[in-house]
C-alpha cells in the first residue's frame, strides 16, 4: 500500500478528489439516472445521405403495445420545434420534415416502456424516401452542378455558407511577390470524431404541476443549454433546470444541443413521464459533432537561408449539412487565424470558405481550441515542407524563426496579442531531452548502412495555443458573453463550498478548484466542496470547452477567494480591534503587522463572521462572495514536441518509438492533473495522425460508424511519454495559469506526421495526409498517396 | 444502447443436448459460443436468430491435447487458452503468433476456436493458421461425426460446411516430424542435437523446435486489436536445405479457402533460399483477389499477401533450421 498522501494547502500534486467515486464505480452518469415511471426514447435515423421524404407511416409503431408516443417532424412542426438554431446561427432539423441531409439524420422518435420496445418500434415505422445525389467531396461542394443541400433556406441557391478572412491580404501578397522562395502544399485535416467513451444522452422530466422541466444531460455547457431551451421552446428560464452529472469525456462533442435532447423533452411533455434517451456508439459517431474536415492550401514565403517572411492559407471548411459549429459568433472559422503559430512573420492572410455537404453537422469539437488544431498542424507541416525544399534541419529552421522572449506581449499579424512566452527555451529543452543530435546521427548512420530495416524518422512540432474564451466584447456564443461566475461561501466552521459555472468531463475540477481556494485562503483542499454542473445551484457561465475553465473560471475562483479573504480581513480587524490596514496575510491567517503572534486563522474568522461579534459599519456578516470574471485576453500556452518513429517500408507500419513533450501552461495548479491532460492529448494526437478517420463513400455512407471502423489508439500504440515543462506565467491571469486541456491534442499530430515524413524522405515523399495508416504510408512510398477523406477504392 | 431483437435462449449441458436443442429449434436457431461475433451482429440486428443455444457449459469441448499423431483442439477452447498452451507453442508457434494478434485480451478470454472458424469472416486469423498447417475440422450432427479438411471448410464469406443442426466439435492438426511431440522426447532430442552440433537450437518461450519443421504468422493491422489488413501463416518442413513440404495460409486478401496451393507447390522440392521464398510470395499474391476497403486498396493488400507470405516463410525456415 502506498502511504496516505498529505494534500498540499494550495497548488501541488495531490490525488484527485473525484477519483474515490470513479474507481469504485460510484459515479453517476446520465444513464445511471432512473426515475419512477421513466420511459425510454429511441431515434429513427436516415439510411440515406440525401433524400426527399415522401411519406412517414407510424401507425404500426403507434400500435405496439409498449409504445407510448411516436413523434415525427410533423408533430414538432405543430409545436414550432421541427427546426432549432445551431450554435453558429444556422438552423438544424430536429426531426426531418422535407429532406434528410446526412446519413444518420433524425427522422422520428419513439417513446416506449423499455429500450427493447423502443428499438423494436423503430422497425415498424415506414418511411418512403426518394434518394438524391449526395455532396460528399467538400472541394466540389461549390461546383455549379452540385445538388443544393439547404433548399429549406430562403435564397440559398448553392452550398456556400461563409467566406471569412483574417490578416492583411495585400501586404501578404506583396511579400510573396518579392520572396526568394515560395513553397505551397495542399494539406487535409480529415474529419475525425471526439468519440467520448460515454455517448450523448439526456433524461427529461417535465412536471406538469409545477411547470418545471429538469434535464439531466451530459452537456459541457449546462447554462448555455438552459438559455437556449428557454429561447427556443418558450419555456420560462427559471422553470428549467439542467443538471450535468458525472460526464465520461466531452472533447467538444457535448457542447451542442442535439435533436435527441429536444425529442426527450417533447416526449416528456407529451407523455407526462420522464423520458431517457441515450444514443448508442454508432449514433454518436454518425450524427454528433465531428471535428476538423479542413481542406487547406498553405503557402510560405521565405528567404533562401530560411527566414520565413509571410504565410498565406486558403481553406475549404466542410461543415456538414447544418452549420452547427460551436464557436464565438464573430469567428466562423474559430481561432484558425492563429495560424502564424510561434513564428515571427512580416505578413499573413487566411481565407476560409465554409461549405455544406451531406455529412453530419458540427465542426469544432474534439479538443481543438476552436480550430487551433488545424492551424497548428498546417503551420508545423508547412515548416517541414519548407525545410524539405531548402534541405534544412527542421529544428534549426524553427529556432531561426521563433518569436523571441523580448517580443512579448506580441501583436500577431492576424490580430492576436500573445500574452507571454519563451519559445527558444522550450524548444532547446525538448531537443536536449530527446538527444536530438544523437538521434540525427543514428538516422544518418542507418541511412548510410543501406539496410532494408525500419526507416527512422524524427518529427518536431512547436505550437502556440490561444485559450480561455474570452473577453466579452469580442466573444459570445448566440449572444451570450463568455464570462463566468463563481460563488464562494465559508461555513461557520471554516469549511467552504465553491460554486462554479463550468463543469467537468474528467478534467478534475473538484480537485483543482479546491486547490485554488486552498491557495488563496489557506484551508485544506479537502475542506472545499466544489459544486458544478447544476444550473439551479451554480452561477451563470458558458461551460467547459476550448481549454477555457482554468483561464476563465479558475480566474473567477481566485478572484472570489480573494474577495472572501478581504472580507475576512475586515472581520479579523474587528476581532483583533486593529485597523484592517494594519493586518498582514499569511496563508490561512491574518495577523497584526509587526506582531506575528497576534492573529486569527481563517477558521476562527469564519466562526466570528457568523457570530454576534460587532462588525464595522458597511461590513456584512458571514464569509462569502460572488464574482463574474471577464477575461482581459486569452492565455497563450505553448510547447515543443518531438516524436521518433520507425517505419517498416515493406508494410507501411509506423511504430512510435519515443515522444518528448515540453509544455508551458504557465503556473501549474496540480502538476499531476496537467500531466494527465498532456498524456491524453498525446494519445489523441497519435490517434489522429495514424488511424482516426471518418470518411464517406460516394453515396455519403459514413465509413467510421463503429469502434471497429473508427480506431482509437490504445496503450500499445503509445510510447512511454517523456514530459518536460517550462513555466512562463500569464501576466494577466490572477494566478498566472494558462489552459492546458487541449495543448497536446493541438501540438502532437504534426510531430507524428513530421516524423513519418522525415522517415520517408529518402523516397522523396514531402507530404501525405492523415491518417497515416499502413496502407497510406505504403502508397506514399509508391508515390501514390491516398485521398483520405474519400472511401478507399 | 444497441439491443437485439427478441430471441429465445437455451443452455446446453452436453454435446448431445446441444444437438437435440438445435434439432428442436430448426434452422432459425444459432449456437452461441464466446458470442463475440454473434452478439454484436444481433445487437446491430444483422442477425436475428429465433433461439440461441448456449454451449458455454460444454467443458467437454474445451481442451488442447495430443491424440496420437495429432494436436486436438476442442471447439470451445478459448483464444486465451490456445495462446497459453505450451503444447501448441511447442509444435506450432504459428498459433501463438496468430493468437497474440487476434483482437485483445478481453475478446480472447471469451472468443473460441470453434466460433472463429464457424463465423467464417474473410479476415479471420485462425482459418489461415489452420489452413497453413493442414488441419481438419471434426463436425458432429444427428447422423454422427464427419471430418472435413479446413481447406474445404469454408464455402464462402460467412459460410461453412457446418449445416444447421450440426456442431463443430474439434479441430485436429497433424503433428509431423520436425516439431517434437512431447516435452520429454523433445528435450532429449534437443540435448542430443546440441551435443552433436555444439548447440544451435531455438528455445521458444516454452518448447523447442529442432531442424525439420517450423511455422510462423505475420499480420499487418491498423491498430492492435484490429482485424487484419492482411495476414499470412506459413509452415515449412525441411529436408536438409530443401523444402520438403510447405503450407501457406492467407487471410483478408481474397485467397480462396484461406490458402495458397500454387505457392506451396512451387516450394516443394525447391531450395530454401531468399529468392525462392520471395518467389513463393509473389505466386501467392498473384492468386489473391483482395477487395478495397478502409483497411487499404487492393494493390496494397496484394502486395502484403506477397510480402507477408515471404516474411512468414523466412521465419518458418529459420525455425526449421533451429536458427530463430
Ligand atoms: C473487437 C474484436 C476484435 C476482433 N479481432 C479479431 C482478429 O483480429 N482476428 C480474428 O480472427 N478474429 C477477431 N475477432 C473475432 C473473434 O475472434 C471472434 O469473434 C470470436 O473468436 C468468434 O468466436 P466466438 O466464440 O465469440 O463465436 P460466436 O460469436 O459465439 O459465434 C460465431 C458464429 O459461429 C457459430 N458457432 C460458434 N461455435 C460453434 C460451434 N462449435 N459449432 C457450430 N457453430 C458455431 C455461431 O452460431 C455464430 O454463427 C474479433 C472480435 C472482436 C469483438
Amino acid at each position: 500500500m502506498t502511504t496516505v498522501e498529505q494534500p498540499p494547502i494550495g497548488f501541488g500534486r495531490m490525488h484527485r478528489k473525484e477519483d474515490a467515486r470513479f474507481v469504485r464505480g460510484r459515479g453517476t452518469y446520465v444513464d445511471d439516472v432512473v426515475l419512477p415511471g421513466m420511459l425510454y426514447g429511441a431515434v429513427l435515423r436516415s439510411p440515406f445521405a440525401h433524400a426527399r421524404i415522401v411519406s412517414i407511416d407510424t401507425a404500426a409503431a403507434q400500435a405496439h403495445p409498449r409504445v407510448k408516443a411516436v413523434i415525427t417532424g410533423q408533430t414538432l412542426e405543430g409545436l414550432k420545434l421541427a427546426w432549432m438554431p445551431t450554435l453558429s446561427q444556422d438552423t438544424q432539423a430536429v426531426l426531418a420534415t422535407d429532406k434528410v441531409r446526412f446519413q444518420g439524420q433524425e427522422v422520428a422518435f419513439v417513446v416506449a416502456e423499455d429500450r427493447y420496445a423502443a428499438r423494436d418500434a423503430l422497425e415498424l415505422i415506414d418511411v418512403e424516401y426518394e434518394p438524391l445525389p449526395a455532396v460528399v467531396d467538400a472541394r466540389r461542394a461549390l461546383d455549379p452542378d452540385a445538388p443544393v443541400i439547404r433548399d429549406d433556406k430562403e435564397g440559398q441557391a448553392d452550398n456556400h455558407i461563409f467566406d471569412w478572412g483574417a490578416g492583411d491580404e495585400a501586404a501578404t501578397d506583396a511579400v510573396f511577390a518579392s520572396a526568394e522562395v515560395v513553397v505551397a502544399q495542399d494539406v487535409l485535416y480529415p474529419r475525425v470524431h471526439p468519440a467520448p467513451l460515454e455517448t450523448c444522452g439526456a433524461v427529461a422530466d417535465f412536471d406538469a404541476v409545477t411547470g418545471k422541466l429538469t434535464i439531466w444531460c451530459n452537456t459541457q455547457a449546462p447554462h448555455a443549454h438552459r438559455t437556449v431551451y428557454a429561447l427556443v421552446a418558450g419555456l420560462p428560464e427559471h422553470k428549467i433546470r439542467v443538471i450535468s452529472p458525472d460526464v465520461g469525456g466531452g472533447f467538444g462533442n457535448k457542447v451542442p444541443i442535439y435533436p435527441g435532447y429536444v425529442c426527450a423533452i417533447v416526449g416528456s411533455i407529451v407523455t407526462g413521464k420522464p423520458v431517457k434517451w441515450m444514443e448508442d456508439r454508432s449514433e454518436n459517431l454518425m450524427s454528433t459533432g465531428f471535428a476538423r474536415d479542413y481542406h487547406m492550401r498553405g503557402e510560405v514565403a521565405a528567404t533562401r537561408d530560411g527566414r520565413i517572411r509571410a504565410l498565406r492559407v486558403k481553406v475549404v471548411a466542410d461543415h456538414g449539412a447544418f452549420n452547427g459549429t460551436a464557436q464565438p459568433t464573430k469567428f466562423p472559422a474559430g481561432f484558425f487565424h492563429v495560424f502564424t503559430g510561434s513564428y515571427d512573420v512580416e505578413a499573413a492572410y487566411c481565407g476560409v470558405t465554409g461549405v455544406y455537404t451531406n455529412k453530419a453537422p458540427g465542426g469544432v469539437a474534439y479538443a481543438c481550441s476552436f480550430r487551433i488544431t488545424e492551424a497548428a498542424y498546417l503551420i508545423e507541416r508547412m515548416i517541414d515542407v519548407l525545410a524539405y525544399d531548402l534541405d534544412m534541419d527542421p529544428a534549426q529552421l524553427r529556432m531561426k524563426n521563433l518569436l523571441k522572449p523580448e517580443q512579448f506581449p506580441y501583436p500577431s499579424p492576424t490580430g492576436w496579442e500573445y500574452d507571454s512566452g519563451d519559445y527558444p527555451r522550450a524548444l532547446s529543452l525538448a531537443l536536449e531531452m530527446a538527444g536530438y543530435e544523437e538521434l540525427r546521427a543514428e538516422q544518418a548512420a542507418r541511412r548510410a548502412s543501406g539496410s532494408d530495416g525500419p526507416l527512422m524518422g524524427i518529427g518536431i512540432s512547436f505550437f502556440t495555443e490561444a485559450v480561455g474564451a474570452g473577453p466579452r466584447k469580442h466573444m459570445d456564443i448566440l449572444g451570450l458573453g463568455m464570462a463566468d461566475g463563481a460563488e464562494l461561501r465559508v461555513h461557520p466552521t471554516g469549511k467552504a463550498v465553491l460554486r462554479i459555472s463550468v463543469q467537468s468531463q474528467g478534467q478534475g475540477h473538484e480537485t483543482t478548484y479546491a486547490q485554488i481556494v486552498a491557495e488563496e485562503l489557506g484551508i485544506p483542499p479537502d475542506d472545499v466542496d466544489v459544486v458544478h454542473g447544476d444550473t439551479d445551484q451554480t452561477p451563470f457561465g458558458l461551460g467547459t470547452y476550448g481549454s477555457r475553465s482554468t483561464p476563465v473560471s479558475g480566474a473567477a475562483t481566485a478572484v472570489v477567494a480573494r474577495k472572501v479573504r478581504e472580507r475576512a480581513r475586515q472581520v479579523a480587524s474587528a476581532m483583533l480591534e486593529v485597523d484592517p490596514g494594519d493586518l498582514e496575510w499569511e496563508k490561512g491567517r491574518w495577523y497584526v503587522r509587526g506582531d506575528q503572534g497576534q492573529g486569527r486563522t481563517i477558521q476562527e474568522i469564519a466562526l466570528a463572521a457568523h457570530s454576534s461579534l460587532e462588525l464595522p459599519d458597511g461590513v456584512e456578516g458571514h464569509l462569502d462572495a460572488t464574482t463574474v470574471y471577464n477575461p482581459p485576453n486569452l492565455t497563450f500556452p505553448f510547447g515543443a514536441y518531438i516524436c521518433v518513429v520507425d517505419v517498416d517500408p515493406g508494410t507501411g507500419q509506423v511504430k512510435v518509438r519515443r515522444f518528448v513533450a515540453v509544455d508551458d501552461c504557465g503556473v501549474r495548479i496540480n502538476p499531476m492533473i496537467v500531466e494527465g491532460q498532456v498524456h491524453g492529448g498525446l494519445a489523441d494526437g497519435i490517434g489522429m495522425a495514424l488511424m482516426e478517420l471518418i470518411a464517406f463513400d460516394e453515396d455519403g455512407n459514413c465509413l467510421g460508424a463503429s469502434f471497429m471502423d473508427y480506431l482509437l489508439p490504445t496503450s500499445m500504440e503509445c510510447p512511454s511519454w517523456e514530459l518536460g515543462e517550462t513555466v512562463t506565467p500569464s501576466p494577466h491571469h490572477p494566478i498566472g495559469a494558462k489552459g492546458v486541456g487541449e495543448s497536446a491534442t493541438v501540438g502532437s499530430p504534426a510531430a507524428v506526421v513530421n516524423a513519418v515524413m522525415d522517415a520517408l524522405k529518402p523516397y522523396g515523399v514531402r507530404h501525405a495526409d492523415m491518417p497515416l495508416t499502413p496502407a497510406h504510408v505504403w502508397r506514399a512510398i509508391q508515390g501514390r498517396p491516398l485521398r483520405t477523406d474519400l472511401a478507399i477504392t | 444502447m444497441q439491443v437485439p431483437a427478441h430471441f429465445e435462449y437455451e443452455r446446453a449441458t452436453s454435446v448431445d443436448h446441444a444437438l437435440a436443442l438445435l434439432a428442436k429449434w430448426g434452422s432459425e436457431a444459432r449456437v452461441v459460443a464466446g458470442g463475440h461475433s454473434l452478439i454484436p451482429m444481433m445487437k446491430l440486428r444483422l442477425a436475428r436468430p429465433e433461439a440461441l443455444v448456449d454451449i458455454n457449459d460444454l467443458e467437454e469441448l474445451a481442451y488442447v491435447r495430443l491424440d496420437g499423431d495429432a494436436l486436438a483442439v476442442g471447439a470451445m477452447t478459448r483464444h486465451a487458452d490456445l495462446l497459453a498452451s505450451p503444447l501448441v507453442g511447442e509444435h506450432y508457434p504459428i498459433f501463438h503468433e496468430a493468437e497474440r494478434v487476434i483482437a485483445d485480451p478481453v475478446v480472447r478470454n471469451r472468443g473460441t476456436v470453434g466460433g472463429s472458424l464457424c463465423q467464417a469472416d474473410p479476415s479471420e486469423d485462425l482459418s489461415a493458421a489452420f489452413a497453413a498447417v493442414g488441419a481438419a475440422a471434426v463436425i458432429r450432427g444427428p447422423d454422427g461425426t464427419r471430418q472435413v479438411p479446413v481447406r474445404e471448410f469454408h464455402t464462402g464469406p460467412y459460410e461453412t460446411v457446418v449445416a444447421p443442426g450440426e456442431l463443430l466439435v474439434e479441430v485436429v492438426v497433424p503433428v509431423r516430424p520436425g516439431g517434437w511431440r512431447d516435452p520429454v522426447q523433445g528435450a532429449q532430442r534437443r540435448d542430443r542435437f546440441e551435443a552433436a552440433t555444439g548447440g544451435i537450437s531455438e528455445r521458444s518461450e516454452r518448447g523447442w523446435q529442432g531442424p525439420g519443421g517450423g511455422s510462423a504468422y505475420e499480420k499487418v493491422e491498423r491498430r492492435v486489436g484490429d482485424w487484419a489488413v492482411a495476414a499470412a501463416g506459413a509452415a515449412v518442413w525441411l529436408d536438409g536445405d530443401t523444402i520438403g513440404d510447405a503450407g501457406i495460409g492467407l487471410t483478408a486478401v481474397g485467397a480462396a479457402h484461406f490458402h495458397a496451393p500454387e505457392a506451396e507447390r512451387f516450394l516443394r522440392g525447391s531450395p530454401a533460399t531468399d529468392a525462392v521464398l520471395a518467389e513463393a510470395g509473389r505466386i501467392a499474391a498473384e492468386h489473391c483477389e483482395p477487395v478495397a476497403d478502409q483497411r487499404g486498396p487492393a494493390d496494397y493488400k496484394k502486395h502484403l499477401a506477397g510480402e507477408l507470405t515471404t516474411r512468414a516463410l523466412a521465419r518458418a525456415v529459420k525455425r526449421a533450421r533451429g536458427e530463430a
